[in-house]
């Protein structure tokens, strides 16, 4: 079971409150996470990466271990600790100021 | 006794205003979609229970959300359908792609950009959600990088019409300081096959043929800040308004300049006549007096607020040129906020309302056609838009 933390307004918009937990077959990376929490939770798609191109939208970070895995590849494997479900998968809104 | 709901988009939610036809006492509900920008909220003139919003942001991008109880309830088209061979892709409510292919598409690769080079078409957001007349489940949308689109299934996917893009000028529209938006969408009682969008900065355009075709609508225009200011396009249209009832005939806020056509948009004059000044975003068409219009003039393009800190409406009652100025209930002295260029409507009671909010968060009405003014609400976010629904 894969352990995922949203950002608070992304929680809003798939209602749901606390962590997402999600089976993913096959080796666990970004893409299978995501491909996996997009199909659960529709209304997420194209809020964290782009519909076509499926690249990381610039204000959303990826974390997990205590390291930024952002500019790791998609489809390399995520730590074992998160394919084991004793660490979360963290999608994080960057701090990034604004209005 | 008629009823009135007035949907505000803000920098950081939306809210639902409602009033009985005295509209003296309002109940206000919100912030919907908190922390959000709602570019825009529109309710369905066939099922006004049906509404649209458009809610951006700059992390997590576009969302359409869309209510059938008059704003009570919410929901992502789309969003809790679970995927399945064959279905409806789920999901999709928020995805809006440029049309490139070979049928119907004729793909434009770039646009002008700031320094004059050229840029790729991008998608950003949704500025304006236009609902069909006749139908609650179509919707146009008018989005940044312009280009227009329409969806027929209660807003679950999205298709361009992209004639409009393809009509050739595309090389030549360039953003306006707020982006390249298409921020205008009239739809024709009369004429089911005519549409007139407008954007910033390329200009107006119509259709006649549902949107399969496009011509720039923009002689008679005169902008002395580009090259060259009788352009066909590049002119920066800040809102257009028309009355229902006259297909011709359109008005047009541009950066400088309040114009007016009465053969759509083949030939425009300007009507500023004896404004203090010309520059503005809003303008809007009486309910009942089709050559009734409004304005807010602004100081200037540098300096987006009201002239001497007085915030003054000016009413035409003759299509144009001779103005007055609209006060009674309005701040007259240190007032410096903007009015955006969706941010004023009117309703339909027999008294005609008119409404309009300001980036200093206060939303004002005049029930008697804009000779008296109060604020409904005084402290919301900066306000990005504002509808007004005339309900039984």
């Amino acid at each position: 079971m894969i352990r995922i933390v949203l950002p608070q307004h992304l929680r809003t918009l798939a209602r749901v409150e606390g962590e997402v937990k999600l089976e993913v077959t096959g080796v666990v990376t970004q893409r299978s996470v995501l491909d996996a929490l997009e199909a659960r939770y529709p209304m997420l798609c194209g809020t964290i990466r782009d519909h076509v191109t499926l690249k990381r939208r610039p204000f959303i970070r990826f974390f997990a271990c205590e390291e930024d895995l952002s500019l790791e590849s998609p489809d390399s494997p995520l730590p074992d600790a998160v394919a084991t479900g004793a660490e979360p998968f963290l999608v994080v809104g960057a701090i990034a100021g604004g209005a | 006794m008629s009823k009135v709901r007035v949907l505000v988009g803000t920098h950081k939610g939306a809210f639902i205003l409602t009033s009985d036809g005295k509209r003296e006492q309002w109940e206000v509900s919100g912030p919907h979609f908190a922390g959000w920008e709602i570019y825009h909220m529109k309710g369905s003139p066939a099922d006004p229970n049906r509404l649209y919003a458009s809610q951006t942001s700059g992390w997590f991008g576009q969302i359409i959300q869309c209510s059938s109880d008059g704003g009570k309830t919410w929901e992502t088209p789309g969003g809790e359908k679970m995927p399945a061979p064959g279905e409806m892709p789920a999901g999709a409510s928020n995805k809006f792609v440029y049309d490139t292919t070979a049928e119907t598409g004729k793909p434009l690769t770039t646009h002008m950009w700031y320094d004059d080079t050229q840029h790729p078409w991008e998608f950003k957001r949704v500025w304006h959600l236009e609902p069909s007349l006749t139908d609650p489940d179509t919707v146009y949308a008018g989005v940044e990088d312009a280009a227009i689109f329409r969806t027929t299934d209660g807003a679950q996917t999205w298709h361009e019409l992209a004639g409009l893009r393809g009509h050739g000028t595309g090389p030549k529209w360039q953003p306006g300081a707020g982006g390249m938006g298409l921020h205008t969408i009239l739809l024709d009682p009369s004429d089911p096959d005519r549409i007139y969008i407008a954007i910033s900065a390329a200009g107006a355009f119509r259709t006649d043929d549902g949107g399969k075709t496009w011509k720039p609508i923009n002689r008679g225009l005169k902008s002395s800040y580009i090259p060259d200011p009788n352009a066909e396009v590049g002119h920066c249209v800040h809102h257009m308004a028309k009355h229902p009832s006259r297909t011709n005939v359109l008005f047009m806020q541009k950066h400088w300049d309040v114009m007016r056509t009465d053969d759509a948009g083949e030939q425009w004059q300007e009507v500023s006549g004896n404004l203090p000044t010309d520059f503005g975003f809003v303008i809007d068409v009486h309910a009942h007096e089709p050559e009734t219009i409004y304005v807010v003039p602004i100081k200037s393009d540098s300096e987006h607020f009201p002239l001497e800190g007085k915030l003054r409406v000016y009413r035409s009652r003759t299509g144009g040129n001779e103005w007055e100025a609209l006060t009674k209930g309005l701040p007259q002295h240190d007032c410096y906020v903007n009015v955006l260029r969706d941010a004023m409507a009117v309703d339909q009671l027999d008294s005609c309302g008119v409404y309009f909010g300001t980036t200093g968060g206060q939303v004002y009405v005049s029930p008697d056609a804009g000779d008296n003014w109060a604020p409904i609400v005084h402290d919301l976010p900066a306000v990005l838009s504002v509808e007004v629904q005339t309900l039984p």
